[in-house]
């Protein structure tokens, strides 16, 4: 199939001057200019950047699979030597699941719902190698158990809702890998992902790397996962690629004002809210037919320069002493790259005040009819289980938890979507355990409001941005007359440092961010004493994410608000977060300030979790510690602790008391609670996950 | 599985008591059977006379009552009248009332007599629904594979020249209803003056006995009663048309939907880039999701069928169920009407109950999760 000209000393995947554009009605929109990369073989290279800026177009180039109405419009993409922009339907079908092969973003979808896993995998040997049908379930079963699933043989002939959304993401692994490629795109393999099945798929993405020599094309907007699986990186912004080079190099030596903006707006460990703030990049993505003149980046740069940024096109640039260091900037020679951050304003931490929402012993159960048809036992889905914590006014208490964990109950309990089965809930003197929202009081509503995670979803696509917050007023009973409520609402747009001018646009002319900071402005309307956000920022992108996240924590200063954080994310939560609660199927595993839970001793799942972040700092180490199995199921919990199942620390415990009982609270030193039957010895003897070197 | 089949069945049967209650209660209005009894006895009755008819002939009961004894689960009236005959539901004229049975009616096997032709509602019914079934199976047989095949094509490549040549003749035949249709139908191709069957004549094709088409005057039917005894291409393929039109142009939208819809779907990207060829995605990864929602509408189609098979055996004169059901509601035949009901409800409910059984079986997410 290779072309003779082609040895292995030779990049596997050339991109040259790559341009891609889309065409509507109305006009072409280039999605990509000027793009080039080269992959040598064995080499992982990573596409960076955030949403839009065209790297997922880059990787469904390589596929030559851009739909109707993309069209590579320049440059050559050269795989083996083999020019594939030139490629015939015929040749390409060939090389497609064969040569070069792809793994996406969302498992689920990603299989077909009809067909049996093993049909599926066996497919591509069929057609690319001629094999049997034995011969290629055969090779499909030993694929399955090389990518670390259980019990293959059941798994092969499951269809694809059976499989857990980790499981599902191996076997597309898997489908990649069935003709052993030479090259493997991944588009945002793990975004759909909990942290813990993220770093056992990004450890079984390293390792089959490296047992067959296969280069990959990482494309990603996390930098932590750039940095633990690529050898080298390139950076795109609004189509273009910015900088590229190698992986440490361009992390700790960029010479690119985008790049560096970037690595300031994401929170890294030992970042504290109040001393080191996050810094967004000001300003909106430009929209592609509205790209500026000269350099993209300009008019959101620290650096820029009238006249000579913005008057031509801007050429890549190599960096010499450089390993194929390049950057897309006229100025990389004249800034100082090392000049610390201006001072900032350091922001003083808000007091915390007396306890206005406490929990106890909350417990929430499901039952759930057994089969599609309804009949069947009735199970119970225990999704909160004797939940008991205090939050004071002007804290930030960060609830994390994986998917299933039952935060997300939790909130709705909260919030009254839901009743209690046992347990109470009282607010300010009130209990309001058993009162659905519909029955609650205005206040209680109002008081206590949330921040939700698709700031896509949440707004009315059909009112204005003005009448959506006068509408939450006026349920509130906030203001004596329309002009007041109307007074109120420019306010509250002035809050959440939005332009007046916002009121009268509907919501789909606001990006993202600007979406979610009319949630919070909606979430606000009331002047409510307890904010729940659930995820706030996890759909937004990087950016975008660091400017909510301060507007949100500015709020809090300014209202003494107290703040649920409900996030996976523990960058995030280590950044601006008081107390964090640690949650597994429905228990709280642990509990403490920041520092007692991100610092040793961790209850077993923490330590996992932390050491599963991917960290975009060259100088942190962490130790890896790589979760087997999945999130057991809600429905039937393993007997005695929750988390036994997966726990590396299983063995320290004897007597197989983990297995029986369900483990007693530990309160450590500052009232740092730990659910778990390990020794305090043990727990002290442990060693911290996240160490920063040494400079 | 077997629980879900009971309890659908016993939904069945809750609805088909209250569909046949409302049938059966609007028409025995009193108006209605005022009109019955002139109908029945004599046009110029006096008032008078139709009110005793209407008691003699056990219509004074309360409507509970005779629904009960319509169902067969309440005795049947029976009178004695003033001349000392017994009269009953139950008693057949000159028999012996002491020999005939308490209950008669549904349940026993007793559907009542067809006040137009005469004879037992069940017999009627059974042989009209043997022609209708033979029509129905090849209005099937025609309008599902038809209609599969045009929605798959049009719908695997959305836009494309096919897509847009098929969509455009599958709204066309929707928005035609079947009393048109079958009107062009007989112009252009039964009428011995228009259409095609004069020209066929005149090329010689048609009108002499060594002729290719035979020695009709008119290339197809403009009846169907012949097809009745003897199903032939030429007296049967108008009416099947009639009705598989509009149903064609409907399901192969659905389906044509469905693929569009399959056809965008991110697993058919990952078969394309796994190197799948387009024949291979379409046949193997996208036909039977695609198949999973028009299922349903198939399904549904039957007792849209019912509708058609009125209008259509109306037209070609065929004696099916449609056509005794417009028999029955034009002479205020109550008795075979609710009949004729019964079978409708059932006929709905039953294929009702296959689709969902049958979309459990196509769709493995819901068979198994």
């Amino acid at each position: 199939m290779t072309s003779t000209d082609w040895d292995p000393s030779k990049p596997i995947l050339e991109i040259e001057n790559l341009s891609i554009s889309f065409f509507t009605r109305l006009r072409e929109i280039p999605a990509v200019m000027d793009f080039s990369c080269t992959v040598m073989p064995g080499e992982a290279m990573g596409l960076v950047g955030e949403s839009g800026c065209g790297k997922s177009t880059v990787a469904l180039a390589v596929m030559r699979d851009l739909g109707k109405n993309g069209r590579i419009v320049g440059g050559k993409i050269k795989f083996k030597g083999r020019d594939l922009t030139t490629m015939s339907e015929e040749e390409l079908r060939h090389i497609r699941g064969s040569e070069i092969a792809m793994i996406y973003q969302e498992p689920m979808a990603s299989l077909n719902p009809a067909m049996k896993i093993g049909a599926q995998l066996a497919e591509v040997p069929m057609i690319h190698q001629g094999m049997s049908k034995h011969d290629a379930w055969e090779l499909a079963r030993q694929i399955v158990a090389d990518v670390r699933l259980p019990d293959p043989d059941r798994i092969i002939n499951a269809y694809p809702h059976q499989l857990s959304g980790g499981q599902q993401q191996r076997i597309v692994i898997a489908m990649a890998l069935m003709s052993k490629p030479a090259l493997l795109i991944l588009d945002e393999p793990t975004t759909a992902l909990d942290v813990t099945v993220e770093a056992g798929i990004v450890d079984l993405v390293k390792d089959l790397g490296h047992k067959y020599g296969t280069s990959m094309l990482f494309i990603s907007h996390n930098l932590g996962l750039v940095m633990d699986v690529c050898d080298r990186l390139c950076v795109m912004y609004s189509g273009e690629a910015v900088e590229t080079g190698n992986v440490v190099q361009v992390f700790d030596k960029m010479r690119h004002p985008y790049t560096q903006a970037l690595f300031r707006s994401i929170p890294l460990p030992g970042a504290d809210k109040n001393s080191r703030p996050l810094v967004a990049i000001p300003g909106n993505f430009p929209l592609p037919h509205e790209r500026p003149q000269g350099c993209n980046f300009g008019p959101r740069c620290d650096y820029f320069q009238q006249g000579r940024c913005n008057a031509a096109d801007i050429p890549m640039d190599t960096v010499p002493e450089g390993d194929r260091h390049q950057t897309r900037c006229l100025k990389w020679a004249e800034i100082d790259w090392d000049a610390p951050l201006k001072a900032r304003v350091t922001k003083e931490k808000a007091k915390i005040g007396k306890v206005v929402l406490k929990m106890e012993d909350l417990r929430k159960y499901y039952s759930v009819s057994g089969s599609a048809f309804g009949g069947g036992m009735k199970k119970v889905v225990k999704a909160n289980e004797t939940l008991s914590f205090e939050a004071h006014e002007g804290e930030t208490l960060a609830i994390v938890g994986e998917s299933g964990c039952g935060k997300s109950t939790f909130a709705k309990v909260l919030m009254g979507l839901e009743t209690a089965t046992s347990g109470s809930i009282m607010l300010f003197d009130e209990n309001v355990e058993s009162t659905p929202i519909t029955k609650r009081n205005v206040d209680t509503v109002s008081s206590v409001q949330m921040v939700f995670q698709n700031p896509f979803d949440t707004l009315n696509p059909s009112m204005t941005v003005g009448r959506q917050i006068i509408r939450a007023l006026e349920i509130f009973k906030q203001g004596k007359s329309d002009e007041e409520r109307h007074a109120r609402m420019l306010e509250l747009l002035d809050l959440v440092k939005l332009p007046r001018a916002f009121a009268e646009r509907m919501p789909r002319q606001l990006s993202g961010g600007q979406k979610q900071r009319v949630g919070i402005a909606r979430a606000f309307a009331g002047g409510a004493k307890v904010v729940v956000a659930d995820e706030p920022v996890s759909a937004l992108d990087v950016s975008v994410q660091a400017a909510v996240t301060d507007l949100l924590m500015d709020i809090q200063r300014e209202n003494g608000t107290t703040l649920l954080f409900i996030s996976h994310d523990l960058s995030i939560v280590r950044y601006l977060s008081d107390r964090v609660m640690v949650m597994y199927l429905g228990h709280v595993v642990e509990m403490g300030t920041t520092d007692q839970v991100f610092q040793p001793p961790y209850h077993p799942y923490t330590e996992a979790l932390l050491s599963a972040v991917p960290i975009a700092d060259t100088k942190v180490e962490r130790k890896r510690i790589v979760l087997e199995g999945d999130i057991p199921s809600a429905v039937n919990p393993p007997p005695g602790c929750p988390f036994q199942t997966r726990c590396r620390w299983k063995s320290q415990v004897p007597g197989g008391l983990c297995d029986r009982e369900m483990p007693p609270v530990q309160v450590l030193e500052g009232g740092h609670q730990i659910k778990c039957h390990l020794s305090a010895d043990i727990l002290a003897r442990m060693e911290p996950v996240i160490k920063i070197a040494a400079e | 599985m077997l629980m879900f089949i009971l309890r659908r069945l016993g939904v069945m049967m809750l609805t088909a008591f209250a569909l046949t209650f409302i049938v059966f209660s609007l028409t025995n209005l009193q108006p209605n059977l005022e009109k019955l009894a002139k109908s029945e006895a004599s046009v110029r009755m006096t008032d008078d006379q139709v009110v005793s008819w209407i008691a003699n002939n056990g219509f004074d009961t309360p409507m509970i009552s005779r629904y009960g004894q319509w169902l067969g689960v309440v005795p049947g009236w029976v009178k004695t009248m003033e001349d000392g005959e017994v009269r009953g539901r139950c008693i057949e004229k000159g028999a012996d009332p002491a020999a005939a049975p308490v209950r008669c009616g549904l349940l026993q096997g007793d559907w009542g007599v067809s006040t137009v032709f005469k004879k037992p509602v069940s017999q009627i019914l059974g042989r009209s629904l043997g022609q209708t079934g033979w029509l129905m199976l090849a209005v099937m047989l025609v309008m599902v594979p038809t209609a599969l095949i045009l929605g798959v094509l049009s719908g695997m490549r959305e836009g494309s020249r096919t897509d847009r040549v098929l969509s455009t003749g599958a709204i066309i035949t929707t928005a035609t209803p079947e009393y048109v249709s079958g009107v062009i139908f007989i112009a252009l191709f039964a009428s011995a003056t228009v259409g095609v069957s004069p020209l066929l004549v005149h090329l010689g094709l048609l009108g002499s006995p060594d002729a290719l088409f035979g020695a009709r005057k008119t290339l197809f039917m403009g009846t169907a009663t012949s097809a009745m005894d003897h199903i032939t291409f030429w007296n049967f393929a108008l009416p099947v048309m009639t009705i598989a039109l509009y149903g064609i142009g409907y399901i192969a939208r659905m389906t044509r939907a469905s693929m569009t819809e399959v056809m965008t779907a991110q697993y058919i990207r990952t078969a394309r880039l796994k190197g799948v060829s387009f024949r291979q995605v379409v046949m193997k990864h996208a036909l039977r999701n695609a198949l999973i929602a028009p299922f349903t509408v198939i399904m549904l189609q039957f007792p849209w069928l019912l509708n058609g098979v009125v209008i259509v055996e109306t037209l070609f004169n065929y004696k099916g169920f449609g056509w005794t059901l417009v028999q029955a509601a034009t002479n205020n035949d109550i008795e075979m009407l609710l009949g004729c009901s019964v079978v409708a409800v059932f006929v709905v409910l039953v294929t009702q109950l296959i689709s969902d059984v049958g979309y459990v079986f196509l769709n493995p997410r819901i068979r198994l999760a």
